[in-house]
């Protein structure tokens, strides 16, 4: 009893550390995005609040915490509250099976835990997949029944966008799938270690033999930006066509939850980006992390490197949103369907005949 | 506890099957269907068909449905008569239906499965779920496998020629 109760202690102080952890980053996301784009469009970005405006996210945090909750009056009142949790759920979920750091064990009063990894599921790749794709069912449910032209073809737009790229997210990753043998998040991460080529090159799929999965994380990638709704592919929520998209006619703290859900995915989107093409936790190089008398606190050098990768591609999202302009929704489709899926399953082909010819090498 | 899990997911997936054809509202039904899917993919965790369960979501609530979403919000449907004065003919059918099914369940002669991973993949829980279906899937079922991806080509096939049917007259004319 003692150690079953223990155990779920232990399992919801996880969880409750990666809530946090996710959200504080969310936080600091928003502003880094406002002063990344500044900075690439040569401005100051935000600077009232606090020394170089670093207190900006607690300020709109505040202001949206005490903004009036709307609902307009010819809403369905059951799914137009129902649609921000929908949509922020699925992507809190997803983060239960990312590996943050090393697989190990950690006994704490005769129960045995993994600090870096909350659950290690076997189709740990699958359950993100399909959480992700319950996401759409809070933007299409917020288009719908705010009963405003502006959200009804946000919501619509974002249908059509998230169901063509979900495809594509999924054809992308299964070269690393095929490589790795599992669908497990954990083995595919330990399945990356070490280097070749002479000890220069590191094993991760997105360079490894016998086939490099670069072509397909880019795939993934811009798959994912279509599937958070970001710059360039946000024409669910394009603000110079429909106002403000399927959240047109949401405020307060509603609206928060969208903010929060689209923050949350991103974060989501780089975790497995980092976990199933850049080697999670794994260091490029073996002097890059702690080792030998200082073994025990590689954990640490993990941690560090998974944030590093993690924090990269997150930049790549304001990297891309500051460089490109919107797509018209044409080329949007022709984008999704006649160039991403091609080469996402030409990447499957090449590599199940690489890995025939070449396996475990 | 094990049957008292199964009767929650058996009793939510009935209930909410009855009210994706009651409710009056498409929307509705569409999410009464998407808590079904989910109790059915929560059906497969139970017999240890995890790899089962995440495609029910993936590909049934992730894709299929939102399919339909999309239909009924395009086409804005608030509120219709869905029965076209079916019902009659319904409760006839499913009368009949019922009583066949408790006939034999009844009877005897079928065994009643206990609860719990069956068949070919009981013994895949050692292997992992994933790799017992593909290979059941490739070396048992290979031939029904590739006759049901040979019917989707067909599908796409007749999708393609029926949305290119204007432009292919436009250029013989």
């Amino acid at each position: 009893m003692f150690e079953t109760s223990l155990r779920l202690a232990l399992t919801l102080t996880q969880i409750g550390v990666v809530m946090g952890i996710v959200l504080l980053t969310v936080a600091i996301l928003t502003l880094l995005e406002r002063k990344v784009l500044a900075w690439m469009q040569d401005r100051m970005g935000p600077m009232e609040v606090g020394p170089y405006g670093i207190l900006q996210p607690v300020a709109d945090g505040l202001k949206l915490f005490f903004k009036e909750d709307i609902i307009p009056a010819g809403a369905n009142k059951l799914l137009f509250s129902l649609a921000p949790i929908l949509s922020l759920v699925p992507a809190l979920i997803g983060f239960a099976v990312i590996p943050f750091g090393p697989n190990i064990s950690v006994e704490f009063f005769g129960v045995e835990f993994k600090p870096f990894v909350i659950s290690d599921i076997n189709i740990g790749i699958l359950y993100i997949l399909a959480f992700a794709s319950i996401g759409a069912y809070g933007v299409i449910l917020a288009g719908w029944s705010s009963n405003s032209k502006y959200s009804l073809l946000g919501g619509l737009r974002a249908a059509a966008q998230l169901i063509s790229y979900e495809l594509n997210v999924a054809l992308s990753i299964v070269g690393v799938l095929l490589l790795a043998g599992t669908l497990s998040m954990v083995k595919i991460v330990e399945a990356q270690g070490g280097n070749w080529f002479f000890g220069i090159i590191p094993n991760w799929f997105a360079f490894a033999l016998p086939f490099p999965q670069f072509v397909a994380f880019v795939v993934f990638y811009l798959a994912s930006v279509a599937e958070t709704n970001r710059l360039p592919f946000d024409l669910p929520e394009a603000e110079s066509e429909l106002v403000a998209g399927f959240f047109t006619e949401y405020s307060g703290m509603r609206f928060a939850f969208f903010f929060l859900a689209e923050y949350a995915n991103m974060i989501l989107v780089s975790c497995v980006a980092a976990v199933l093409f850049f080697g999670g936790w794994q260091a490029p190089w073996p002097f890059l992390q702690f080792h030998g008398s200082l073994e025990h606190l590689a954990w640490l050098s993990g941690i560090f490197w998974f944030t590093i990768k993690v924090y990269f591609f997150l930049f790549m999202f304001f990297w891309i949103r500051a460089t490109l302009p919107r797509l018209r929704y044409d080329q949007l489709m022709r984008f999704g369907w006649k160039v991403l899926l091609p080469i996402a399953l030409g990447n499957v082909v090449v590599t199940s005949i690489m890995a025939y010819i070449f396996p475990n090498s | 506890m094990a049957s008292l899990i199964f009767f929650y997911f058996a009793g939510v997936i009935i209930v909410t099957a009855t009210l994706v054809v009651a409710l009056r509202n498409p929307v509705f039904s569409a999410l009464s269907l998407l808590v079904m899917f989910f109790h059915v993919a929560g059906l497969y965790v139970t017999l240890h068909a995890e790899f089962l369960a995440a495609i029910q979501i993936i590909v049934y609530a992730g894709a299929i449905l939102v399919l339909y979403l999309f239909v009924v919000m395009l086409l804005n449907v608030k509120r219709e008569d869905q029965y076209h004065r079916q019902g009659p003919v319904a409760v006839f059918l499913g009368l009949t239906l019922l009583a066949e099914v408790a006939l034999v369940a009844l009877s005897g002669e079928v065994p009643v499965a206990p609860l719990g991973p069956q068949g070919p993949l009981a013994a895949g829980s050692a292997v992992g779920n994933t790799e017992s279906i593909g290979e059941v899937l490739y070396t048992t079922y290979l031939f029904p496998f590739e006759v049901a991806s040979l019917i989707l080509l067909v599908a796409m096939v007749g999708a393609v020629i029926l949305s290119k049917k204007g432009i292919l007259g436009s250029k013989s004319s």
